[in-house]
């Protein structure tokens, strides 16, 4: 049981609009593994996340959660997705507490949050140090008060698996710092990680097998590749656009 | 209070009470989603249910109900499917339905687009026992929905992606979303017309947020505005005889207007509260030492 595979791609493809995006990919992730997902922008890593989660629909292969086909996956309170998002706010002001109780619904019948789901959610603001800021609007918050409440919303329903697309995005230094010391503890107490990210960066340490993605095909999937040169300083940033042409896009120092 | 011993008046007052409760109700999770307009363009396609209840001599409220449902719900699918053109599509989702509305109505026996008039822009004192109790029964529906499901509802509307993750019914919940809105819009018709309904699912909510920091207490204060402005423009519309929908509308103008200028200092005092709780001065961020070279 426990070597089962908590995701399984096995030879996906995936279309946006006309455009080949994942032209047969496979990829695994056992119990407790920290897996990175990497590669230039474009690469089809964010696509191939989404057909785990089932927001891009698969044209050919199989998802597996947790040893069920996707489509027939119900069990949704044991994973945790924190996507892509610069923001947590909406059209119409709402608290930290409130987007944040939104992730214990996978839990709650009906809707009705109970006193365990309060105290769920209170510890989730807690593990990413946004407790203080509970009753505040989400838009009054930095960017890395976004993606902290992004995660802590993920972290509400205590799930098993945390699928996170580029939680380092856009994300000041003291919030990196405090993102991956809450991955860290859940890393520690079991949980089995996902990220798409554009580096590696402050998460290095945590990550056991790193998986790049060129062209919608697995280029590498093993350890970790070490940074070099400047990429390797610490607090490097990796802001400066990519040409998406695809020309010279492993340029990152991942492979090196 | 001699308004009250007309009963024209009171089924007037009702209607627009539950108007006033069910617009901004609804209408704050269109505002979420931002598609704020979207009671605009479900008003236009309600214009071929009228038509094609008066041409088939069929109630023009329950008609408009069964087509603005339906307009809804294409609209919903437009949005799944489409893409690419979904703008495209439901501009003439929006302008078919108001060319049917003219059309059908003209096609009428006696018809004309005089008796568009009282639906395009409201008719208050003409409101029927029958049309009351239709009202009574459609905003049952809009407030059990919007009331019973506001969690459900909020995450959809907030972040349709991550809802999905969570295992809610996200495609059935924004047809919910999209039939509400389409029986809040018949609901408000007889009162502030098709053409200004969208005004009071949007304006009120618009209003609310500049007080307010969370979503329970947008959704409290844009339902109490959308109270206050529909039973103070039918009352001002019956001393001073003028059109209840306009003033209605033009009330709720007046209070986002009154609202925005009161937010300005209180925001002012809630930046200063929070600069108080963080330090004015600068400091290293934490992981960086003063003397720490930083490749750039």
């Amino acid at each position: 049981m426990s070597d089962e595979p908590v995701i399984s791609l096995r030879g996906v493809r995936a279309e946006l609009g006309a455009r080949l995006v994942l032209r047969g990919i496979d990829l695994t992730v056992r119990r407790g593994e920290v897996v990175a997902l990497l590669g230039a922008n474009g690469s089809g890593k964010s696509t191939a996340v989404r057909t785990v989660i089932g927001q891009v629909p698969v044209t050919a292969g199989e998802v597996e959660l947790f040893g069920t086909p996707r489509r027939r996956f119900r069990d949704w309170s044991r994973v945790g997705y924190v996507p892509q998002r610069t923001t947590a706010a909406g059209g119409v002001p709402a608290t930290v507490t409130e987007v944040v109780s939104a992730g214990r619904l996978s839990r709650a019948r009906f809707g009705v949050l109970r006193k365990a789901d309060h105290e769920a959610v209170r510890r989730a603001l807690d593990l990413v140090g946004m407790a203080d800021r509970a009753k505040d609007s989400v838009n009054a918050l930095s960017g890395g008060q976004h993606q902290r409440v992004l995660i802590a919303r993920a972290l509400a329903a205590e799930p098993e698996l945390l699928i996170m697309d580029e939680p380092m995005a856009g994300v000041d230094l003291a919030s990196q710092e405090v993102l991956a010391e809450t991955l860290e503890r859940q890393v520690a107490s079991g949980t089995t990680v996902l990220l798409v990210l554009h580096e590696l960066g402050p998460l290095e340490p945590l990550i056991d097998r790193a998986v790049v993605l060129r062209d919608g095909c697995v280029l590498h999937d093993g350890p970790p590749p070490k940074a070099v040169g400047q990429h390797a300083l610490p607090g490097h940033d990796h802001v400066h656009p990519h040409d998406t042409s695809g020309a010279e896009p492993i340029r990152t120092g991942l492979l090196s | 209070m001699d308004i009250l011993n007309y009963a024209f008046m009171q089924r007037a007052l009702l209607a627009a009470v539950l108007v006033g409760v069910t617009a901004p109700a609804i209408g704050i999770y269109l505002v979420q989603r931002r598609q704020a307009l979207m009671g605009d363009g479900i008003g236009h396609v309600a214009m071929t249910g009228v038509g094609l209840g008066f041409l088939l001599s069929w109630s023009p409220v329950w008609m408009a109900t069964l087509v603005s449902v339906l307009g809804a719900v294409l609209m919903e699918l437009i949005r799944w499917y489409g893409r690419t053109r979904g703008d495209i599509a439901l501009a003439m989702l929006f302008y078919g339905g108001m060319a049917g509305g003219v059309m059908f109505i003209n096609l009428a026996p006696g018809g004309s687009n005089a008796n568009l008039t009282s639906y395009l822009f409201g008719s208050l004192s003409t409101v029927s026992e029958s049309d009351v109790t239709a009202i009574c029964l459609l905003a049952a529906f809009v407030v059990l929905v919007t009331l019973g499901l506001r969690r459900q509802l909020f995450a959809v509307s907030q972040d349709e992606e991550f809802a999905r993750v969570t295992g809610l019914p996200v495609r059935a919940l924004n047809l919910l979303t999209a039939v509400t809105a389409a029986v809040t819009v018949t609901v408000a018709m007889r009162v502030v017309g098709l053409l200004l309904v969208s005004a009071l699912m949007v304006v009120p909510v618009a209003a609310a947020q500049q007080l307010s920091r969370s979503f329970a207490a947008t959704f409290a204060v844009a339902v109490a505005i959308g109270v206050a402005v529909t039973l103070g423009g039918t009352v001002t519309s019956y001393y001073q005889d003028v059109p209840p929908g306009a003033t209605i509308v033009l009330l709720t103008i007046g209070a986002f207007i009154v609202l925005t200028a009161l937010a300005a200092p209180l925001a002012r005092r809630r930046a200063r509260a929070a600069a108080d709780a963080d330090p004015a001065e600068c400091r290293v961020p934490a992981g960086r030492a003063a003397g720490d070279e930083v490749g750039i």
